[in-house]
């Protein structure tokens, strides 16, 4: 189990810079069609964050904050967000992951293709946040009914 | 028992070293996959989904199968570390 870090330096640290790593992160999911980044490199930058506060702050701050039962459903619901992106247009006519089939009529059609690489990332984001952190939290000997 | 992987890694690697031969050099423009589909993706990209990041264009909307795929690879990953990690018995 993993207690929190005794130094007042490190908890002053990590509780001043964990909302600019987030921040960051959603950048890098945000813009990943901008810039470099995207929904693999954003979700690991997030998911640090989260460890940092595992590590720094100790487990009963992390349970209240986010605690480890969220993530493995955060994974399984990025994946889903993915997969259902995808389905939606199978509704409308067109080929499954095929964004310009997705309903959204006022906009034209490159736009609803970038449209759905952004949402496809956030799908992709939420699923690594919550695969390394459960990854993390069960190496780290958090069990299942605590 | 040993001796057979042995064996078998030895065959692996000489397949391996046999198809390598048929490989185009790395680079050559008229090699097939610099001359199939990834000049109409570079082409393409930014008129079809208005995204200046080719790389992101590719991945998440010309092959996005491929990485809906890497998707659910990192969540079994996920899923199959934690059944390992969270032994049987504790509940």
């Amino acid at each position: 189990m993993i207690r929190r870090y005794d130094s007042v330096i490190v908890n002053f640290i990590t509780r001043a810079l964990v909302p600019f790593i987030q921040l960051f992160a959603l950048y890098v999911i945000a813009h990943g069609h901008f810039s470099p980044g995207g929904g693999f490199q954003g979700g690991a930058i997030l998911a640090a964050s989260v460890l940092l506060v595992r590590l720094a702050l100790g487990r009963p701050v992390a349970e209240r904050w986010l605690n480890h039962q969220i993530m493995r459903w955060l994974a399984a619901a990025g994946v889903l967000i993915f997969a259902g992106v995808g389905l939606i247009p199978l509704l409308f006519g067109h080929n499954y992951l095929d964004y310009s089939g997705l309903p959204l009529w006022d906009l034209h059609d490159p736009l609803r293709r970038e449209l759905g690489i952004l949402f496809v990332e956030i799908g992709v984001g939420i699923a690594v946040l919550g695969v390394l952190v459960t990854i993390f939290d069960h190496l780290a000997g958090w069990r299942r009914d605590v | 028992m040993r001796l057979l992987g042995v064996v078998l890694l030895a065959l692996f690697v000489a397949v391996v070293l046999l198809a390598e031969g048929d490989l185009p050099p790395r680079g050559d423009p008229q090699a097939p996959a610099n001359t199939h589909v990834s000049p109409y993706y570079l082409e393409h990209a930014i008129e079809e989904m208005e995204t200046p990041n080719v790389v992101t264009a590719t991945l998440a909307d010309y092959r996005s199968y491929d990485t809906l795929g890497e998707t659910v690879v990192i969540f079994t990953a996920g899923l199959a570390s934690l059944l390992i990690l969270t032994r049987g018995g504790h509940r």
